[in-house]
């Protein structure tokens, strides 16, 4: 087996799964006001000052969440509220056509149910924001803007954003600046309060944490609805029991994978350029997709020129090589890539395409499979896509 | 062999594919999104509004613990058999779409790309039998036979297909889906045209083809009878909903005998002048055996769970042309002709045509 598909979720680290278990052993409620709350209490604070100096932020600024879609979803639509309710003529979200659908859905459902303008911002040939782009879209609609959301970094392509840039841009015209950040922590060096953004997403199961649990960072100054009511438990901006165990382990898993961030991507991203090298010597006609340089060490993207990536990934899963097509509808259907239409490339480039992510545990092993099985794969997809035209 | 089922989300695919795994084959499991409903808003998606029966083949797929994956074959349906629907009607035919999608998506464009991708076959939950001697036939619950929308399949089809439910009964079949824990077991049948969610077949013609009011004409005196808001709505042999102004001056029913889109006419009569005793059919597949070079004694079938009457059969060229032995009502151009020999084995299906006059 192969498991080529780490920005998807990668394996929990043996001391997170530790951590995890021995804290799930204790009862307490984070809330309590007993000897065993106070010891509940005490396991959160410290993964959230563990989570804070991991990620250069203060503890205050640590909401845990349950995981990345929901802390997306409350820095887009509960900072617009915020700001709307402050100022109504605040009903501006400026945001780019490459964000995952957990922030380009909330966006949409504001536009659709809130009355939100959007301004979608451009992205190049290799999935870059410019700061140009965002200036000139502050300087006509600055003072209608409720927040910018873009993410670091891009998770079909790999593409990595110029955040501070970007957030410089921002913090000229007072707009809270919300990124994305869950592929971009361990992967690539993440500092909150150097970048200069307001709020800043992150998610435990994409850097060896357990699934269901990640943060919103989130400036002291920067107000934003709960989603979640409730008890409060989260600085009034998320109710919900606190999952101690989860935060624990969540905590160890941010603090090893920034701790190993460095070691980590040289290693990573040499395996990736080989793997990107003998793909192209394999299947010359790729075309790798993503900025060739400032780009996710893990990630290697590609099109497949003549085949649909959902007909690769099938007789790649029947070899055990398990990687991903960019997204599926609910139904299960293989949509062609939002990211790479954005990007500007056609419906058969962007139907074509496939994702190989590599993570903690990748070895020279893995490359090797998806050599061994990828020829094959690529003929017998094309002479599929040619009995079949759509 | 390495096989594909094709897994609608209802019991008998399921169990189709877990017999093909009993059996000891290689199965992936596939799911056809056949829907394309703009419902939802992201761009280039594509809403799937069949995701409960996606989900439930899924499971079942889980259950089985074999491949699964759903491939968006909305276009090619859409274009080979909702357009082609439609078009039927609008000529005044009366086509029967399960066959045009057997015909077109899954022994066509379905079975092609698996055999691209690897693939020995295509395995179905259709009732009906395709034994080791390569012939289709009715499956052993005569209620729930399917052999006449398979008819249409070629040779080279039926070689790459395979029906593991035709020994048994559709309750037979239930039962096995609740002795092998898929929780399809008691889904209820699937009925009406699965891309009519409302079941009202008239109005998603009159959406498409809109309003075209014309004569309802009798076929006796001549005489407009009524109007009708598009002939493309009425069927041969239909009786209901003609809303005719005045009454035959004999009394009787009227039945709708042809429908001629030339002109926007229906025309209607009584029952006897529905009785056919010849049939023309055009692009004849014959998979029984040798093309027949002389005329042969055998039954037809005029339209799925219709009649079944003993008839001579003469296949010429691209032309198949039925005497039957005693007269048929309400045979509809569009539908297929199929050709059957008795056998205590199983009727066998010899060839089918559509049916053009």
């Amino acid at each position: 087996m192969a498991y080529l598909d780490h920005a998807a979720t990668t394996p929990v680290l043996d001391e997170a799964l530790e951590a995890y278990v021995a804290a799930a052993r204790e009862v307490g409620n984070a809330s309590s006001l007993h000897a065993s709350g106070r010891c509940a209490r005490r396991r959160v604070e410290e993964s959230r000052e563990r989570v804070a100096a991991a990620l250069g932020a203060r503890p205050s600024e640590v909401i845990f969440t349950g995981g990345g879609t929901e802390s997306d979803n409350l820095a887009v639509k509960g900072i617009f509220w915020a700001r709307r309710d402050a100022d109504p003529r605040r009903r501006r979200v400026v945001s780019s056509a490459i964000e995952h659908h957990a922030v380009l859905d909330a966006v949409d459902w504001l536009e659709r149910h809130e009355d939100a303008e959007v301004g979608w911002l451009p992205v190049d040939e290799v999935g870059r924001l410019h700061p140009d782009a965002l200036r000139a879209e502050l300087a006509e609609h600055g003072d209608q803007v409720a927040l910018i959301t873009a993410m670091w970094a891009n998770n079909e392509v790999g593409t990595v954003q110029r955040i501070a840039d970007l957030a410089a841009v921002a913090v000229e015209y007072g707009v809270p600046f919300h990124t994305d950040a869950i592929q971009a922590v361990g992967q690539v060096p993440v500092d909150f309060a150097a970048s200069g953004v307001s709020a800043l997403t992150v998610t435990g199961h994409k850097l060896g944490g357990p699934v269901g649990v990640g943060a919103l960072v989130l400036a002291r100054d920067v107000a934003a609805v709960p989603l979640l009511h409730g008890g409060g438990q989260e600085r009034d901006v998320r109710s919900g029991t606190l999952d101690a165990a989860g935060i624990v382990a969540f905590a160890v898993a941010v603090e090893t994978a920034v701790k190993g961030q460095q070691e980590y991507a040289a290693r990573v991203a040499a395996l990736r350029d080989d793997l990107v090298q003998r793909v192209r010597q394999a299947v010359p006609e790729v075309v790798y997709n993503g900025d060739p340089d400032d780009r996710l060490p893990g990630n290697a993207h590609f099109s497949f020129p003549g085949c649909e990536g959902d007909a690769l990934l099938l007789l790649l899963d029947a070899q055990g090589i398990y990687c991903s097509t960019g997204s599926a509808c609910s139904a299960g259907v293989a949509q062609p890539s939002h990211v790479l239409l954005a990007m500007g490339a056609d419906d058969d480039r962007a139907r074509s395409s496939l994702r190989f992510s590599l993570g903690h545990n990748s070895t020279s092993a893995d490359v090797d499979a998806l050599i061994a099985a990828l020829p094959g794969a690529v003929e017998r997809a094309r002479r599929a896509a040619q009995r079949t035209p759509r | 062999m390495r096989v594909l089922a094709a897994m609608s989300g209802g019991v008998d695919s399921a169990v189709a594919a877990a017999r093909a795994v009993q059996a000891g084959h290689d199965v992936t499991g596939v799911h056809l999104a056949l829907a394309r409903n703009p419902q939802t808003y992201r761009t280039g998606a594509r809403g799937c509004c069949t995701l409960e029966d996606s989900r439930d083949a899924r499971r079942a797929a889980d259950v089985l613990g074999i491949p699964f994956y759903v491939w968006d074959m909305a276009d090619r349906f859409h274009a080979d058999v909702v357009d082609d629907f439609v078009a039927e009607y609008a000529a005044g035919r009366t086509p029967n779409p399960c066959l045009r999608c057997n015909e077109k998506i899954k022994f066509a464009a379905v079975l092609d790309r698996a055999v691209a991708l690897g693939f020995d076959a295509v395995v179905t939950g259709h009732h009906a039998r395709l034994g080791p001697d390569g012939l289709l036939r009715r499956s052993v619950d005569e209620a729930k036979d399917q052999s006449y929308v398979l008819a249409v399949l070629t040779r080279e089809q039926l070689d790459r297909s395979m029906f593991p439910l035709g020994d048994s009964t559709k309750a037979q079949v239930r039962q096995e889906a609740a002795e092998r824990g898929l929780a399809v077991a008691d889904k209820p049948d699937s009925h009406d045209i699965c891309f009519i969610a409302d079941g009202d077949t008239r109005g998603f013609l009159a959406q498409r083809l809109g309003e075209s009011p014309g004569d309802v004409v009798d076929a006796t005196t001549g005489a407009v009878v009524g109007q009708h808001a598009g002939a493309y709505a009425y069927t041969i042999g239909q009786r209901r909903g003609l809303h005719l102004d005045r009454p035959a001056a004999d009394g009787r029913p009227r039945y709708v005998l042809s429908i001629t889109p030339k002109t926007n006419t229906v025309t209607v009569g009584p029952a006897e002048a529905l009785e056919v005793s010849t049939v023309s059919a055009n692009r004849p597949v014959w998979t029984g055996g040798p093309r027949p070079e002389q005329p042969i004694e055998c039954e037809v079938q005029l339209r799925a769970h219709g009649v079944v009457v003993p008839a001579v059969v003469t296949v010429d060229g691209d032309r198949l042309h039925a005497d039957l032995r005693r007269p048929v009502r309400g045979v509809a151009a569009g539908q297929a002709i199929v050709a059957y020999r008795p056998d205590p084995a199983g009727d066998i299906v010899l060839g089918s045509a559509t049916i053009t006059d």
